[in-house]
């Protein structure tokens, strides 16, 4: 009737789980009856749960991430602190659970904070960057979201019914297989990490579609703003990459609940092609994550220094090569597993190929700085640090693109330094950047600046304290994943990088703190013109929040920088004319998205414990969904034209406020 | 110079402007088809590394019935075409002919599905199922993969002519009717595919 699911399961033994969940489902709880004792639960369902609008999917993408940062940041702390007690001792954490905290926090990281943080963003700036109401398939959108969603949610509920992983974040076989992982711990990882997969291959198909296919009239591909490009270029990675994954973690799937030999020791499987198939997705992934973020940088450094983006067509063509050369370079995660000097050669050098591009984005957001009037802000302090710190990995990249150099530093934590050197460095930082910049543009305030320099140096000084010591301790040949050790000379570099997450978490609460200054100090840093920043695209020539179909009427794109080029021409000739107003059709909310996850849950949970006849019950229930959906006769709700006259006229009236006079 | 003006009327001058729904729907669809054979692709990877690793189990030569993997062929390759004068037929919005053309679709893809069944059953009862080796594993899931593209595909194809029969032809209804065609042609390039690398190549090895 349950599968394998007994009371047995819930680690009523182990207080580390069974307290952080009980502050989870009591933060939850909390959560839910403030909503219900405001009566806020019908616009809670109406207008967010149901919402197909891109920003508010936008802006429940990026809460998730951040949540889930928080519960991946967790785990780096238990890590930090255990290895920084485990000298001659066993620490804190038994083997078995330190094993499932490392693969918690790089799964929950990458798949749950670094991808729902940058999704969120595209998904909030992309249709008001190309001058358009929503995306491509809005109510898909929604699914996507959702079915995100679903993956955090059996992620987490690992902890309280069962176990995680203990493979690492990539389930290498054999360790995955059913021989050595006989619990439910990787079966967690395969279901939720399929489902939340699902949801960004539809949301890569959808960004593509939008990119391509709907963009404002006269914005043609090399007037688009660069986060549009970088977007862009992600997207078809999602595309080209994430079926890839799909098909391996099948495999991985039926080899452990069928008896199929794809990466067994025995029948003939073939465990080497389990990391050929897991890179040939997980090396454009890094691209899938880091293009965004690069996007980012560039509208932030091109804003704040108050000039167009230097080298755009440079920076366009170095963003496509990025994205082709991401899918020739996947063996270098793999040098010492045997391919032979000849292969590794040539793997090693399209690594090193790979910095060429990047390199010359560097040097475009360093000159679009020169002779610029840079005003630092937080955004821009994240981009700067960024600056530097991102070179700095990149080059121990490089370092690690050569293969004799990559067998004497293979799983050390000099590895571990250098992608946490650039994930942080590159993506988070970017993420952070992106947040703070569009923030306004979301709610219609600002966020505290002061707080959020403070928060930015914090974060800064701690990644260098953190993980500097992690590239010493590599040298001194230290191994990744280790839950005690004996060598007293790596013992004061642990203690140094356990301070660092000390820092590190400072950070993390001055970020927090923000947040709730800004939101209580709200009418103070309200942004009353659309424009806080004096932008140079799109975005910024709407209300801020943007109404719910974002332009009443479809901008004329004639140049690169559109909006800044509005501006200009609004100054030197007074504000153009108003325009004939009409009704817009915008897509109507839909629970379609909510209810799909609902089944997903369903049928990941049922498949995990093995209750098939509830896993049917749940594919039933996503067919069902799909043909109410399909039955529905109105898709969209009409805006009458005196609501977008009266939205807009409002919107144009702060701006002609706004605009004489240069920012 | 002058870049956010706007147009006299509200609508797009000459200029592009976002696409039409049609437009997007085909596009976004072909995306997808293309990530599905980009899925394929790993499963086909998988069953070219796999092919030789019998494990002292039988090989594809002594397994496979091309007699029959031929009659799969014809049933596949006939009701595409069948699924053309379907999608001819909702153009010429000619509902009888658009049922009848879309049953016999339906009746050679649940022929279709039947042949391979058959043969999988034939296989397991030989002691060649999925579990007996690698080679096997990956014959099974990629022609496996298959058939539950076509499986998904007869749902869809059921769930389409209700459609039709409740709501008529309308806008969205041919949209979906024009995915739902390009998704079957889909599967018929892959099988061409499956056919000619899976059980050709095999014969032959």
């Amino acid at each position: 009737m349950f599968g394998k699911l007994t009371l047995a399961a819930i680690p009523l033994d182990q207080p580390i789980p069974m307290i952080a969940s009980l502050i989870v489902a009591l933060s939850i709880l909390g959560v839910l009856g403030w909503v219900a004792a405001k009566g806020y639960v019908p616009y809670l369902w109406r207008d967010w749960i149901c919402s197909v609008d891109h920003k508010r999917i936008g802006v429940m993408y990026t809460l998730l991430a951040m949540v889930m940062l928080l519960r991946g940041f967790s785990d780096a702390i238990m890590m930090r602190s255990q290895q920084a007690l485990a000298f001659h001792s066993g620490g804190y954490l038994p083997p078995e659970h330190y094993d499932q905290v490392f693969s918690a926090h790089g799964t929950i990281m990458i798949f749950f904070v670094a991808m729902p943080f940058l999704i969120g963003l595209m998904n909030f700036v992309l249709p008001l960057q190309l001058g358009v109401r929503d995306v491509a398939f809005p109510t898909l959108n929604s699914v996507s979201f959702w079915l995100t969603a679903t993956g955090v949610l059996l992620v987490n509920l690992s902890l309280v019914i069962g176990e995680f992983a203990r493979t690492g974040w990539l389930p290498y076989p054999p360790l995955s297989e059913l021989q050595y992982s006989p619990g439910v711990g990787v079966d967690y990882y395969l279901w939720s990490l399929q489902i939340a997969g699902v949801g960004t291959l539809l949301t890569g198909i959808n960004f593509v579609t939008t990119i391509l296919k709907l963009r404002a009239p006269g914005m043609t591909y090399l007037r688009m703003p660069m986060f549009c490009w970088t977007s862009l270029a992600s997207s078809l990675l999602i595309v080209a990459a994430f079926p890839i994954l799909t098909a391996t973690l099948a495999m991985l799937t039926l080899d452990r609940y069928l008896g199929f030999h794809f990466f067994t020791n025995t029948g003939g499987g073939n465990m080497m092609m389990f990391m050929n198939l897991i890179w040939a997705w997980g090396h454009p992934e890094v691209y899938i994550l880091i293009l965004p973020a690069f996007g980012i940088y560039s509208e932030v450094v091109s804003t704040f220094s108050g000039k167009p983006l230097f080298g755009y067509r440079s920076m366009v063509i170095a963003t496509m090569a990025i994205c082709l050369l991401s899918f020739t370079v996947w063996l270098h995660h793999f040098f010492t597993m045997g391919a032979g000097a000849d292969v590794n050669a040539i793997f090693g050098v399209a690594s090193m190929i790979i910095a060429v591009p990047t390199g010359v984005k560097v040097f475009n957001w360093l000159f679009t700085m020169y002779g610029g009037t840079v005003r630092f802000t937080t955004p821009m302090l994240w981009s700067l640090g960024f600056m530097v710190t991102f070179v700095i990995g990149g080059m121990t990249g490089v370092l690690m693109a050569v293969p004799p150099a990559d067998f004497v530093l293979h799983n050390s934590l000099f590895l571990v330094a250098h992608f946490h050197n650039v994930i942080i460095g590159g993506v988070l930082f970017g993420a952070f950047a992106g947040y703070t910049y569009w923030f306004p543009k979301a709610f219609g305030f600002r966020l505290h600046e002061g707080l959020g320099q403070a928060a930015f140096w914090f974060w800064l000084v701690g990644f260098y304290v953190a993980f500097m010591p992690l590239y010493v301790l590599g040298f001194m040949g230290m191994t990744r994943r280790m839950q005690h050790y004996d060598v007293p000379e790596w013992r004061p570099w642990l203690l140094i990088a356990a301070a660092g997450a000390v820092i590190i978490t400072i950070g993390i609460i001055l970020q927090i703190v923000q947040l709730v200054v800004s939101i209580r100090g709200r009418e103070a840093l309200r942004d009353t013109t659309g424009d806080p920043w004096d932008g140079r695209s799109l975005e910024w020539s709407t209300a801020s929040p943007p109404p719910a179909f974002n332009f009443a009427v479809l901008p004329l794109v004639e140049g690169e920088d559109a909006y800044w080029s509005a501006k200009r021409q609004a100054r030197e000739q007074g504000a153009a004319a108003e325009p004939d107003y009409e009704a817009i059709e915008v897509p109507r909310n839909s629970p379609t998205g909510f209810v799909c996850a609902f089944f997903a849950t369903i049928i990941g949970f049922s498949l995990i414990w093995h209750i098939w006849w509830f896993a049917a019950v749940g594919f039933l229930g996503a067919y069902a969904t799909f043909v109410v959906f399909a039955w529905r006769d109105h898709g969209e709700d009409e805006i009458p034209a005196e609501d977008v006259a009266r939205i807009d006229r409002a919107n144009r009236a702060a701006r002609a406020t706004a605009l004489p006079e240069p920012i | 110079m002058t870049a956010v003006t706007h147009s006299e009327h509200g609508a797009p001058r000459d200029q592009g402007g976002p696409a039409s729904t049609r437009i997007v729907v085909g596009y976004g669809f072909w995306i997808f088809l293309l990530s599905d054979i980009v899925m394929f692709s790993a499963f086909f990877a998988a069953f070219a590394v796999l092919s030789g690793n019998t494990a002292g189990g039988p090989s594809g030569k002594q397994l496979f019935d091309l007699n029959e993997v031929a009659l799969e062929t014809g049933c596949l390759l006939v009701s595409s075409f069948t699924c053309g004068l379907a999608s001819l037929a909702a153009a010429a919005r000619y509902k009888i002919k658009f049922y009848a053309a879309m049953a016999v679709t339906g009746l050679l893809g649940a022929v279709f599905l039947g042949l391979e069944v058959h043969e999988f059953v034939g296989l397991v009862a030989k002691g060649a199922g999925p579990q007996r080796s690698a080679f096997l594993s990956s014959f099974f899931t990629v022609v496996g993969c298959h058939g539950l593209h076509v499986t998904v595909g007869l749902l869809w194809l059921g769930t389409m002519m209700a459609q039709v029969y409740a709501k008529g032809f309308r806008a969205d209804i041919l949209r979906r009717m024009m995915c739902f065609s390009l998704f079957w042609h889909a599967l018929d390039i892959i099988w061409v595919a499956l056919f000619t690398v899976v059980y050709l190549m095999g014969m032959v090895q």
